[in-house]
């Protein structure tokens, strides 16, 4: 059996790294979410709904969250698809803001004291869920599909001159990001069995962001990096100096963003990494 | 004469109150190598944008094939058979070699069942042979998975043509696609390119090359100030004394009449 302490930074970097490759989608395709609590949170409160009130399965009440934060990023989309660079950074970040005042105000979902999810999901669970997670992730970055998101964030004109629906994959983009972060909260209520909506916070949604932009956008690798890193990074720091930890750790960011702007892991990076591996397999 | 494959009839375009094109017409025939040229922002380039739909045009049409093309979606221009190249690269930065190409392809594999296939895993998939097949008989030789931001200026152009050539195209435009390129490589592109011609590709190219013009072009059209000034064979070109007054200006015209 695991150890609990073992047992809960697992849970929560299953948690991060399905919230990192919901970011991860719409920034892969050009557009940066600086939402991505405000999916979770939709997540987490469906599925917190279906299996409280209505008494669903877990697996039901789960798919509800992901579903229904699928929904919202695919409605979402076509107000924020209007704006571009920093206003839709800034239209994403209202769009959680708003969804964390609903939450506080609707008395039936426990409003500022939050809600408590009685059915529990064990951390196996968890690791499942991220495990399909990130098998999805790389097989849609395997595919075509994957090609035109990449294609529409280096030039989204060309893309089209190419035949791209453009608008539909950047629509496609937010729907299916929206329900990876849903799923992510959905299972955080069910792991947690408790939510509120202060955890649903902007500095969350920042920090998923920063997982993804520091990780790197060009590969399904780079939220997978950037989600443990800063998951597990502080943990480790955490066994040392205390006072010092956070300069550490924001040093290490700042560090990061000079040396690698692109990010840590670089489709060239990744390139190389195979090159040297065939080679040293061929021998 | 067979009926063209392009038809440009009287279009114009301003951008504000700057008239860049001022009722411009030509046509291609099916099969024909068109050189398109004239001095530094003559509208040339905007011809093409106008073409693939990046700017609509304010008047006049463009038909292709028999079809009115003038305010059809850019999307859809490409599977009807009308492919681009750029002026200045625009080649996707972070995508490989190989996976710019595939871009090309895009018009005849966006079927759900090929846009969920996980090529990148698969050894032998047709689209990548046929990506591969291209780039080698346009003898590129690189590393197909090296990332195209940064490779030299020449092989980007050159991928550039093969990424427009891999939508089977029947009408290929080529902005400048000499330029930059050294003497060798000039001539090597000038046969690719005459090569692609036989096999029933209609080509409109634009160029400074003078000498890339008379290698390959059947036909010419000037364009001066957003008007074509002048339409007929390289050689005749060459004699035009609107032409000669356009890139030499009046004055130098004058003067060497008077010397
Ligand atoms: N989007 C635009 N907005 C405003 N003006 C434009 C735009 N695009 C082109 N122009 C202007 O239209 C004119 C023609 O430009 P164009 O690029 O078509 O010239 P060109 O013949 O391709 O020149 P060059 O040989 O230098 O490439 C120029 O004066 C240019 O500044
Ligand atoms: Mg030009």
């Amino acid at each position: 059996m695991m150890g609990g302490y073992v047992e809960g930074i697992i849970a929560i970097l299953c948690i991060n790294l399905m919230f990192a490759y919901g970011v991860y989608l719409t920034a892969a395709s050009g557009q940066l979410n600086l939402g991505g609590a405000g999916f979770q949170a939709i997540g987490a409160y469906v599925a917190g709904v279906c299996s409280n009130s209505l008494g669903f399965p877990i697996f039901f009440s789960v798919l509800g969250g992901v579903l229904g934060a699928g929904l919202i990023g695919f409605l979402i989309s076509f107000p924020v698809l209007r704006t571009r660079g920093v206003y839709m950074v800034l239209a994403t970040f209202a769009f959680a803001l708003v969804v964390s005042g609903v939450i506080l105000n609707t008395d039936f979902l426990g409003g500022a004291t939050g809600m408590v999810v009685t059915a529990y999901t064990p951390v196996e669970v968890l690791i499942l869920a991220t495990l399909l997670t990130i098998l999805l992730v790389f097989w849609l970055m395997a595919s075509r599909i994957g090609l035109v998101m990449r294609a529409v964030h280096d030039d989204d004109v060309v893309s089209e001159i190419m035949g791209v629906n453009v608008r539909g994959v950047q629509v496609f983009a937010f729907t299916l990001g929206g329900a990876l972060a849903g799923l992510s909260g959905a299972l955080y209520a069910h792991h947690y069995s408790f939510i509120e909506a202060q955890y649903f916070s902007a500095l969350l949604s920042i920090f998923v962001l920063l997982f993804v932009l520091i990780g790197g956008t060009q590969t399904a690798w780079g939220p997978l990096f950037g989600a443990s890193f800063f998951t597990l990074v502080p943990e480790v720091l955490r066994l040392g100096d205390t006072e010092w930890r956070y300069v550490i750790f924001g040093i290490l960011i700042v560090l990061m963003m000079i040396f690698r702007p692109e990010g840590i892991i670089t489709r060239t990076l990744v390139h190389r990494v195979i090159m040297v591996f065939n080679r040293s397999g061929g021998h | 004469m067979s009926d063209p494959i392009l038809q440009i009839s009287n279009v114009s375009k301003s951008f504000g109150g700057l008239k860049v094109l001022e009722d411009v017409s030509f046509n291609l025939t099916p099969g024909q190598r068109f050189g398109l040229i004239g001095p530094n922002g003559a509208g040339k380039t905007t011809v093409f944008n106008l073409l693939s739909g990046v700017y609509a045009v304010d008047r006049g049409s463009v038909v292709l094939a028999g079809k009115d093309i003038t305010n059809l979606p850019i999307r859809e221009r490409i599977g009807l058979g009308l492919s681009r190249s750029f002026q200045n690269i625009r080649l996707m930065p972070h995508l490989s070699v190989i996976e710019n190409v595939l871009m090309g392809q895009h018009c005849q594999s966006s079927q759900i069942t090929e846009m969920l296939k996980p090529i990148n895993w698969m050894k032998n998939n047709k689209w990548k042979q046929r990506a591969m097949e291209t780039l080698e008989n346009a003898g590129l030789k690189v590393d197909p998975g090296s990332t195209v931001g940064e490779l030299p200026y020449g092989v980007r152009k050159k991928i550039e043509v093969v990424r427009a050539l891999m939508s089977k195209p029947s009408v290929l435009m080529l902005d400048e696609p000499a330029a930059g390129l050294n003497a060798r490589e000039t001539s090597e592109l000038a046969d690719f390119l005459h090569e692609i011609s036989t096999r029933n590709v209609t080509l409109l190219l634009v160029e400074h090359d003078m000498n890339f013009i008379h290698a390959l072009c059947e036909r010419v059209a000037v364009l001066n100030f957003g008007s074509k000034i002048f339409e007929g064979t390289p050689k005749e070109v060459n004699r035009d004394k609107a032409v000669l007054e356009a890139y030499l200006g009046t004055s130098t015209l004058e003067a060497s009449d008077a010397a």
